[in-house]
């Protein structure tokens, strides 16, 4: 069947399509302006496995989570109206991430567009500003194009959510249907490639001539593969990193010039790094204010130089002395033979101080009565295997993972940086678990945001998808809780919030659950859990006041951080 | 100096409304948005005036333009030699005995009446901005009824193509080349 020409409806298109760019598995919910596309996967089910989740939300989060785990594009799919607005959220948290990923949707009838028809949504107009391109599909000649651009704009570039709007008539509509080949042509869409020879030239400079360099690692280095390359490079330049969130796995955590993440919750050694700098390395990440605090004051005293695929980037939020233009992977090699081998002994040792003081204020060196959220953490971090993935959500428990969990490998960790969708962390999680189904897969969630999205336990459950839920239960929402007591005078606001039995609903959804309380438990519990395959569900019962430390409130000089007292100050 | 860009667009349904939409969302102020079909079919020039003086965020304009998939080039002419007009209709309150007066400041402007009622003339005016400006002051004494503005149109002076037309050609001829990165 490869090439010849058939006779097919738009529906059958669709999934002819996907099984062409590789699709296994697609994450959708059917509907009205869907049903065609539906009532076609049928003669397809044998090469592509449909997910029916429990709320198209869910649906968008574990075609990114996929996307994330696998390096591929993750498919979302819904119908009209309700159908396609649920997967916004979806969409602009992949956006934000940087997720490729491909949403199709029904749409009404190309007869009564625009006429507030049944279940009618501008869905194109509603995602303009979180999709990296969208499509509405006038006429099924044009369907096979439009998705083979659509994976293409995805995934390559600066990789994002692409919309697919299908109007129900297109999907019934016949044609001839042969699998393009000719290249795509795409006049306006050209990824950059390569950095020029004056620009190698003046990096070289730069980081040759630099005595307290640092380079800053974010999600491009692991999206571009330049992890091995960036490590040739510090090792043979001797230059610290420190890590962007998204790029906290982009570096064996137990490297010995890894000062971890940096930014609002980062390690304080490793702000006084960004701020002590003489030539600041950003490499594929892009100066969100998150990580960068006040503008005005940001690493006052360093030369700049900002790699990044996105040209929109360069110059946005932070000034640079070389702004370079192209894929990361691809100007690291480039400038590899260039760097002079040296040692920059008395820049490390001036961090290395920075990094003992931190040492002592850590939490875990407290005395605690109750169980702590970044004991649970650690633990599971002891517990599992290297090259487990950590799924989290967002709030006190997320930053707590960045900090107390060490990834020493690459592709370890999903979570939802740019945007911060609560919610995210469990559906993620399940998506993730479809590329291999054999990998150990913890999805690390607050009492918050797995209420935001516990549906899609009935999507675990149908599928048997190998997620272990840890869920750290503090009774609040832990990371508002944190600023009101910080910043509104322990004004607590609508964040104690209550939750199910979670043992009954365990329970209700027929997977193993577990309450851990007690320190002593987390590990023998751990094991227990780790022994099921499929859905496991833990409540970890723990310390409702913990806070986040250190943290350079919103807006702050970088090196102003408020710090956990030190044992000698105070107890805690 | 306004910030004064042409874009080379694909002719596809919804590209106006992508870039209006990007301006709002990046918080980029439009001045003025003109659209219209180039010499090479399937594509449109769109003149872009924003009142940003500041040179890096001009650039980033410029690239944020750029990574919409259906804008094909963005030149920014600020600091280019270029012609820039702007046309305008404007309807005078005129009656008889003062018709005379307006006839011959616009032909000072080297603008035109195109339109003549017994109340009112409609004047044609093609020019820089600040000359429709000054014309539109010194018409303002005789009572002005509306004013219609086009809004900026620009092209490089010289025998340049503001989008490097070759390369437009090239992609045409199914030879597409990394155009973008060429501009860098
Ligand atoms: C969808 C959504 N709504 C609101 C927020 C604001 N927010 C950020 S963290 C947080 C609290 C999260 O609480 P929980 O899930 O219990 O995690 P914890 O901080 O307690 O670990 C909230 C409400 C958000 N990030 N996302
Ligand atoms: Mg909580």
């Amino acid at each position: 069947m490869a090439n010849s020409k058939r006779m097919l409806k738009g529906a059958e298109i669709v999934w002819e399509c996907l099984v062409r760019e590789g699709v296994e598995t697609v994450f959708g919910y059917p509907g009205g302006a869907i049903l065609p596309v539906y009532d076609a996967l049928a003669n397809y089910s044998d090469r592509i496995h449909h997910v029916l989740v429990r709320h198209e939300q869910g649906a968008a989060h574990m075609a990114d989570g996929y996307s994330r785990a696998s390096g591929k594009v993750g498919v979302a799919m819904a119908t009209s109206g309700p159908g396609a607005v649920n997967l916004i959220t979806g969409m602009a948290t992949a956006m934000m991430d940087s997720s490729p990923m491909v949403c199709i949707t029904g749409q009404v009838p190309t007869n009564v567009l625009g006429s507030d028809a049944f279940q009618e949504t501008d869905i194109t107009g509603a995602t303009l500003p979180v999709t990296k391109h969208s499509y509405l599909v006038m006429e099924v000649d044009s369907l096979a194009n439009v998705i083979r651009e659509a994976f293409y704009i995805a995934r390559t570039g600066r990789p994002g959510p692409v919309l697919i709007d299908i109007p129900k008539d297109v999907q019934n509509d016949v044609t001839e249907f042969e699998y393009p080949t000719d290249p795509i042509d795409l006049p306006g869409y050209h990824p950059p490639e390569k950095a020029t020879d004056e620009e190698v030239a003046a990096v070289l400079e730069l980081i040759n001539g630099a005595d307290r360099p640092l380079v800053l690692s974010g999600h491009g280095v692991l999206m571009s593969g330049a992890r091995d390359a960036l490590i040739a490079i510090i090792e043979k330049a001797d230059i610290p990193v420190t890590t962007t969130l998204l790029g906290n796995d982009s570096l064996p955590h137990s490297h010995p010039l890894n000062l971890g993440m940096m930014g609002m919750h980062g390690n304080a050694s490793a702000n006084h790094a960004i701020q002590g700098a003489d030539l600041i390395i950003a490499c594929g990440m892009r100066f969100d204010d998150r990580v960068t605090g006040k503008l005005k004051t940001y690493s006052p005293n360093s030369r700049k130089i900002h790699i990044d695929i996105d040209a929109s980037e360069l110059n946005k939020n932070v000034r640079v002395d070389v702004a370079i233009n192209a894929d990361l992977a691809t100007v690291l090699a480039q400038i590899k033979p260039g760097v002079k081998q040296r040692k920059r002994a008395e820049w490390l040792k001036t961090i290395q101080a920075w990094q003992e003081d931190a040492t002592q204020r850590d939490v875990l060196q407290l005395e605690s009565e109750t169980l702590l959220g970044a004991q649970v953490i650690r633990s599971i971090c002891e517990n599992i295997p290297d090259d487990a993935l950590i799924v989290t959500d967002v709030g006190q428990h997320q930053m707590l993972e960045a900090q107390y969990y060490s990834h020493e490998q690459p592709h370890t960790l999903i979570t939802s940086g740019g945007l911060g969708t609560m919610g995210f962390g469990f559906p993620a999680a399940i998506g993730a678990s479809f590329h291999r189904a054999d990998r150990e897969i913890w999805a690390i969630v607050g009492d918050g945001g797995f209420q935001m999205t516990l549906q899609e336990l009935g999507t675990a459950v149908q599928e048997q998808a190998n997620v272990k839920i840890a869920i750290i239960n503090n009774g609040y929402l832990g990371m508002v809780r944190q600023w009101q007591q910080m910043f509104y005078n322990a004004h607590y606001a609508e964040t104690p919030i209550s939750s199910p039995d979670y043992m009954k609903l365990a329970e209700a959804y027929g997977v193993p659950g577990y309450r851990v309380d007690r320190r002593e438990d987390i590990e023998p519990t751990l094991k227990g859990a780790r022994r099921h395959k499929g859905p496991v569900l833990i409540e970890f019962v723990v310390e409702q006041h913990e806070m986040v430390y250190p943290m350079v409130p919103a807006g702050a000089d970088l090196h102003k951080m408020i710090r956990r007292p030190h044992p000698e100050e105070t107890s805690v | 100096m306004k910030q004064v860009l042409v874009a080379l667009v694909e002719d596809k349904p919804g590209v106006l409304n992508r870039i209006a939409s990007l301006f709002r969302r990046r918080n980029f102020n439009i001045e003025s948005i003109v659209a219209g079909h180039s010499e090479t079919p399937g594509t449109s020039r769109i003149t872009i005036a924003t009142d940003e003086e500041e040179h890096l965020r001009r650039n980033i304009i410029r690239h944020n333009l750029l990574k919409l998939i259906n804008v094909i080039d963005v030149v920014d002419v600020t600091d280019r030699p270029c012609v820039i007009r702007e046309q305008a209709l404007i309807k005078v309150r005129a009656n008889g005995s003062i018709r005379g007066e307006v006839g011959d400041l616009v032909k000072i402007y080297r603008a035109r009446i195109v339109d003549v009622s017994t109340a009112s003339l409609i004047v044609e005016v093609t020019g820089e901005p600040d000359k429709i400006d000054s014309l539109i002051e010194v018409l303002t004494p005789f009572g002005v009824v509306e004013i219609m503005r086009t809004g900026k149109v620009a092209m490089i002076r010289g025998a340049v193509n503001s989008s490097d037309q070759e390369e437009v050609i090239r992609w045409k001829n199914g030879n597409g080349r990394n155009h973008k990165q060429a501009k860098k």
